[in-house]
């Protein structure tokens, strides 16, 4: 059996840069994991798209709630993780 | 009525980026036409667009919008970056709601919407960029420029071909008449890409010729078509008392405007070019005689070059007003031709000089006084400049210079 894969803020940080950019004056690099997605520039359509990434990248299918419940990039990570577990368990 | 000054421009054009470049440039006759660079035209009939020199969104957009933009949508942001600065204006010190934003547009984000429809019927629609909800609307260029300076006013689009980008000149003059101090407004277009390349070669008006000197000849004998070409100008436009007030220097004003539709194809009825432009003469307050120069609208087809001579003919006389055609430098530029050329009627008045029609030798059936080769020097209080989309859109705007 393979080693699942874990999603972690370096993975989030890369997927939102490539699918929404950097908002200006906002360092993506810093301490993030508990701030706002509104607060660093990302609005339900920058988080649509970015979770659309995600899914095609981990095999996973989030569902809407997912997305707008998770308003930090912890708890997105969280949420993301929990399916990727999931879809493992299935898989085994 | 109100007066409509213009107190900022922001110019992006195939023979320069930016006001002064644009300029020099039309001035000394210089041409930005050339083969397609944006994709491989081998294939295709018409290999020739005047396409936008040296523009590297980066440099001048933050990341957060290049992947949810067209790559005209950000040619028109950084345009509406320009022209509010040209201004004078930070619209972050102004009530939102006294601002508006106006634009025209020919196809919306066509490049960006080729690409998203490529994913979709090869890999499926969960590759579909989220953006695709909005970045090849219509209205994407308004609704940008809206959000990234905080213009909450009333705004819209106009979507008439060539002529929308003088339509929309008009509607922001509107929209200042009933209360918004400040419109943002003209048009920036384009849609070089494959997908836009078939759908204006389908529209059977493109020049096939590969020589960049020969390939779009408007009122020459040896007309055949248009080379597409991509950009535009964006506009302040306010009321002429506020700019005033605040000390803003003015271009000019937009003085006079009316749009006509012309009768269906094979009507006795004759076309509406020449009614347009008495209607914007008259709401001007002008007469013919009043006019120091019209910027042609120059289709480069012999049927509407006949048209448009024939109704500048009957209005101001055979040989009767200079004319010119500096989009014959640029290609046109659909919903962007009407806004650049305003500009350059503005840059015009303001310098004293008549820029060139490029490369034509005029059909002396015409009887048109088309200004060739060089600049003419000229005092310039007055200019009319001239638009018609694809479909009978006719639309016509007078702009005089402020020191009446």
């Amino acid at each position: 059996m393979s080693t699942t894969r874990t999603f972690a803020l370096d993975d989030l940080r890369r997927i939102l840069l490539e699918g929404a950019g950097a908002e200006e004056g906002v360092d993506l690099d810093g301490d993030i994991l508990d701030t706002y997605f509104d607060e660093l520039g990302y609005e339900s359509l920058a988080l649509l798209e970015t979770g659309g990434r995600i899914e095609r990248e981990y095999g996973i299918t989030l569902d809407d709630s997912a997305l707008t419940d998770a308003v930090t990039p912890r708890q997105l990570i969280a949420v993301v993780n929990e399916h990727i577990t999931a879809a493992a368990e299935v898989a085994a | 009525m109100t007066s409509v000054a213009v107190t900022g421009m922001g110019v992006v054009s195939p023979n320069g980026l930016g006001t002064q470049d644009f300029w020099s440039a039309t001035r000394g006759g210089k041409s930005g036409i050339g083969r397609v660079t944006r994709f491989d035209p081998a294939r295709y009939p018409a290999q020739l667009a005047g396409e936008v020199p040296g523009f590297r969104a980066e440099e001048h957009l933050p990341s957060r919008l290049l992947p949810q933009t067209d790559h005209m949508t950000r040619l028109a942001l950084t345009a509406a970056d320009w022209a509010l600065a040209d201004a004078g204006v930070r619209p972050a010190e102004l009530p939102e709601f006294d601002m508006g934003v106006v634009t025209a547009s020919s196809a919306g984000g066509f490049e960006f919407g080729q690409g998203e429809l490529r994913k979709l019927w090869s890999q499926g629609s969960q590759y579909v960029s989220a953006y695709q909800s909005f970045a090849w609307f219509y209205a994407v260029n308004s609704g940008q420029i809206s959000i990234r300076n905080g213009l909450k006013g009333p705004s819209g689009v106009l979507v008439s071909d060539q002529a929308g980008g003088l339509d929309a000149l008009a509607q922001a003059r509107r929209q200042i008449r009933k209360g918004t101090p400040l419109v943002v407004s003209g048009g920036v277009d384009g849609a070089i890409c494959p997908w836009g390349w078939v759908a204006q070669l389908a529209g059977g008006r493109i020049s096939t010729s590969n020589e960049p000197a020969r390939a779009y000849l408007p009122f020459d004998a040896e007309a055949r078509g248009h080379v597409p070409g991509e950009g535009g100008a964006i506009l302040v436009l306010e009321d002429a008392e506020t700019a005033r007030r605040r000390g803003a220097r003015t271009y000019g004003e937009l003085s006079g405007y009316a749009a006509t539709f012309d009768p269906r194809p094979g009507s006795d009825r004759a076309p509406g070019l020449r009614r347009t432009v008495e209607l914007a003469l008259e709401d001007a307050g002008l007469a013919p005689g009043d006019v120091d120069v019209v910027f042609a609208d120059a289709a480069g087809l012999p049927d509407l070059d006949r048209t448009e001579a024939e109704a500048i003919g009957a209005v101001f006389g055979p040989h009767g007003v200079p004319v010119t055609a500096p989009k014959t430098m640029t290609g046109r530029l659909y919903a962007g031709a009407g806004p650049l050329d305003v500009a350059a009627a503005l840059l015009s008045m303001n310098d004293g000089l008549i820029p060139p029609t490029v490369n034509v030798v005029p059909s002396p059936d015409y009887e048109l006084d088309l200004v060739l080769a060089q600049p003419r020097p000229a005092t310039l209080r007055t200019a009319l400049v001239l638009a018609r989309g694809q479909g009978g859109f006719n639309s016509a705007v007078v702009l005089e210079s402020s020191g009446r």
